[in-house]
């Protein structure tokens, strides 16, 4: 037996526990009621508690019986392990995360992929059209306008980068109270994007904006950005860009924290200061959190699809889509019905995220090797 | 240790506990449902109304969020099946019908005469000469306007029988001139725009040749087409400005203040002006105007229906519930309290509504009845449909690439 089976508690528990699961499997087999899934969860729960109770006290009986039939089988297995422990433990600790990880990424890559050849409504039969999904984006000027945007996104969200740095540096001293002013300076990080497209959304509101408001003061005539097809991109980038130069510049804190004191004051005596002291001295040292800062923006950019969501839904007539709204929108939203095409979207929007990816995969395989 | 022995208590005692808690001999309902707080109350007081008269009955109503529910419903169809589920006629309910996931309730309008008493619906609640669903409210759409803005312009308000469509463009003019916006409209969810265009096509072009439209037998580049367009340039310099950036309830507001005078938008919309601060003294409703002489009227007027779908567990308790449903006290109590329109006929309305009065009056003298742009063309038209109209309100110079892109997609999706 383990040994808290042996305690008296546990010796009531043990049927206590069980006669409830079985109380609750008769259940669950006889009525279908709300709280199925609840059930369902706990009786496998059960099933794995009490399973690995007993096999584990079949395990301690059996190695504590030389003369049981399966001692042999027992020991076998224990030196097998005691040999090539060092090389499976690994895996074993790696074993669960990469369960997960197939049945939740790898997978349904692959489905996606497999998805787009597919004309499939969500509901009914699924009919194979090969290429033709691909051939469709070709000619779609949603497609081209979701492109176009998403470029707009990664160039204007690396403005990220040196407005982030600016802060930083400038937040990076020893004060009375930077500790909240830093936290301040970080707090649009920390707020959800959804509430983050509230607020902008209310901030460019027509008639009580407050910079539609400014805007008419100013000049008479207020604008709505989010209405107007050629600003509602940038609308919706700078408030992207909001929380992620907050990001950006906590990634820069930490960096600043790291950068080696000696070297600043050698530099300061060489007679370094202002711009060359930064471009110099402080940016190579910089490099870590600079390339991490990339990183996240470039992926942050590929992936915006919150705040579009949230503050236009892709309009005025779908000219703030991106790619991810967009496939989207094809396949789930509430006209959604082309699965196919929305998982030919998908897959072209993990071949780009692919070529930063890679870039950066090797990059770090080069630092790793180098040293 | 001693932790895990208590937390393990812990975990008997509530499993034990729940085991009790559940055992009730009722006969559990499921109902997954989209309605607006207004619509929510009325629909627990039918509900309760059911639960007295089955007491073994007990009916779980699942509110979602009506925007959210319209891609909820494909998942749960799927996933985790309720035994009845709120969803709209014509059009809208054929890819579920078509997929297997609603069931054939033929057999309910015969058994209670549905046939008859909700005629009116019958039409758009019916596949393949089969009956997919009950019908319970539809609502009549229009021209809703704010008398005090009329005045405010020193415009006439219209009569008893409306006014001409020139007018209405004369009046614009009035309005702009006072500052007011003519029309208004909150187009940012897309479906607001596809009203307006639905009233310009039937008064343009009549019904039937709407109705070929919506079905993909006509040409968006066809000149009929543009005849409804030239009617929409007309009126594209008198419609709120910025409605791209709004929600439909955002330029309810502007007419509640009248910064914007007339309204096209469902009865629904009535409840927001009222809640706003409008009264039956300033609030105001109106046929749209005939536009080419001689054609019959028709009408928008979307139908709200209730489902079973194919996962039911307790069909039984469901089809009576549909029957409950389609009574003319249940539907003249749930539409009372809502302020809709009952499809059966044997229902009535409250006469102290003048908008139920006039709705049911504009409805039952309508030549036809169609569903809505979003309704009666499919899913995807229906999206670069919206799309378009409201690009022609922004870039009305644009309308060529429109029409050519909207003929496109008609060829994609009418295969």
């Amino acid at each position: 037996m383990p040994h808290f089976l042996g305690r008296p508690l546990a010796r009531v528990l043990f049927p206590l526990v069980l006669a409830a699961l079985v109380v609750w499997i008769a259940r669950w087999v006889l009525t279908a009621d709300l709280a199925r899934s609840v059930t369902t969860g706990a009786v496998a729960g059960g099933f794995l508690f009490c399973g690995w109770a007993v096999l584990s006290a079949a395990w301690r009986r059996v190695s504590n019986q030389p003369g049981h039939p399966l001692y042999p089988a027992v020991c076998a297995i224990r030196a097998y392990w005691k040999a090539n422990q060092r090389r499976l433990a690994p895996w074993l600790f790696l074993a669960p995360g990469c369960l997960m990880f197939a049945v939740y990424v790898i997978i349904p890559i692959f489905q996606s992929i497999w998805i787009s050849f597919y004309d499939w409504d969500g509901l009914g039969e699924a009919q194979w059209i090969g290429t033709a999904n691909y051939a469709e984006m070709a000619t779609d000027p949603n497609m081209v306008t979701s492109f176009r945007n998403n470029i707009l996104w990664l160039v204007l969200y690396m403005l990220a980068l040196p407005a982030g740095l600016l802060i930083a540096i400038f937040l990076n001293q020893t004060i009375r109270g930077i500790r909240l002013y830093k936290s301040l300076f970080f707090f649009p990080f920390v707020i959800s994007q959804v509430v983050v497209g509230l607020i902008f959304s209310w901030f460019y509101a027509p008639g009580f904006g407050l910079l539609y408001k400014v805007i008419e003061g100013i000049t008479g005539q207020g604008i709505a950005i989010l209405a107007d097809p050629d600003l509602v991109t940038f609308g919706i980038i700078a408030a992207g860009l909001w929380p992620q130069i907050a990001y950006v510049m906590i990634l820069y804190l930490t960096g600043l924290n790291n950068v080696a004191p000696d070297q600043v004051e050698a530099a300061r005596l060489d007679g370094a200061k202002g711009w060359r002291m930064l471009w110099y001295v402080i940016l190579p040292q910089l490099r870590p959190a600079t390339f991490i800062a990339v990183v996240v923006t470039v992926i942050g950019a590929l992936r915006s699809f919150d705040l579009v969501s949230i503050m236009t839904s892709g309009g005025p007539f779908g000219s703030s889509r991106v790619l991810s709204y967009y496939m989207y929108e094809q396949a789930l939203s509430e006209y959604g019905y082309r699965m196919g095409y929305g998982a030919a979207i998908a897959v072209v929007l993990f071949a780009i995220m692919m070529i930063f990816i890679s870039g950066f995969i090797w990059k770090m395989w080069r630092d790793e090797t180098e040293r | 240790m001693v932790h895990s022995k208590t937390g393990a208590l812990a975990v008997v005692a509530a499993l034990l506990m729940s085991t009790t808690a559940m055992a009730q001999d009722q006969r559990v309902l499921k109902y997954n449902a989209d309605y607006d707080p207004i619509p929510l109350a009325a629909m627990e007081a039918l509900i309760a109304d059911f639960e007295a008269a089955n007491p073994d009955v007990d009916v779980q109503l699942n509110n979602f969020d009506h925007e959210g529910y319209k891609t909820a419903i494909r998942n749960f169809l799927t996933a985790d099946s309720p035994d009845l589920a709120n969803w709209y006629a014509g059009n809208r309910m054929a890819p579920f019908v078509k997929a297997g996931q609603f069931m054939d309730v033929s057999d309910v309008w015969e058994a209670n005469g549905l046939g008859e008493s909700l005629a009116s619906a019958k039409a758009s609640m019916t596949i393949d000469g089969k009956q997919w669903g009950v019908p319970y409210t539809y609502y009549q759409w229009g021209i809703y306007y704010n008398r005090d803005a009329y005045k405010a312009a020193g415009v006439d308000l219209p009569g008893p029988d409306g006014i001409t469509w020139d007018q209405f463009i004369q009046n614009c003019e009035k309005f702009k001139a006072a500052g007011i916006d003519c029309m208004t409209t909150g187009s940012k969810a897309l479906w607001p725009v596809a009203g307006i265009f639905d009233y310009l096509s039937l008064r343009t072009n009549g019904y039937e040749w709407h109705m070929d439209l919506t079905a993909g037998k006509v040409e968006w580049t066809d000149p009929k087409v543009r005849d409804v367009f030239a009617q929409f340039a007309r009126l594209q310099p008198y419609v709120t400005a910025n409605h791209a950036a709004i929600d439909w309830q955002d330029a309810a507001a502007l007419m509640v203040q009248g910064k914007a005078a007339n309204y096209v938008m469902g009865n629904f919309a009535v409840g927001v002006f009222r809640e706003g601060g409008m009264t039956n003294d300033t609030l105001g409703f109106m046929v749209f105007p005939e536009i080419t002489p001689g054609i019959p009227r028709a009408e928008d007027a979307p139908t709200d229906t209730i489902h079973i779908p194919t996962g039911a567990q307790n069909v039984a308790d469901a089809k009576k519930f549909l029957a409950f449903v389609a009574s003319p006290d249940a539907q003249t109590k749930w539409n009372a309290a809502v302020g809709q329109l009952p499809t059966n006929k044997n229902s009535t309305v409250p006469q102290d509504d003048p908008f139920l009065v006039a709705g049911f009056e504009m409805l039952s003298t309508a030549h036809a009845l169609a569903q809505f742009f979003d309704r009666d063309a499919p899913a995807e038209m229906a999206k670069a449909g919206m799309e378009g109209f409201q690009q022609f309100l922004v870039q009305p110079d644009q309308l060529d690439n429109i029409l050519a892109r909207l003929e496109q997609v008609r060829q994609q999706v009418y295969k």
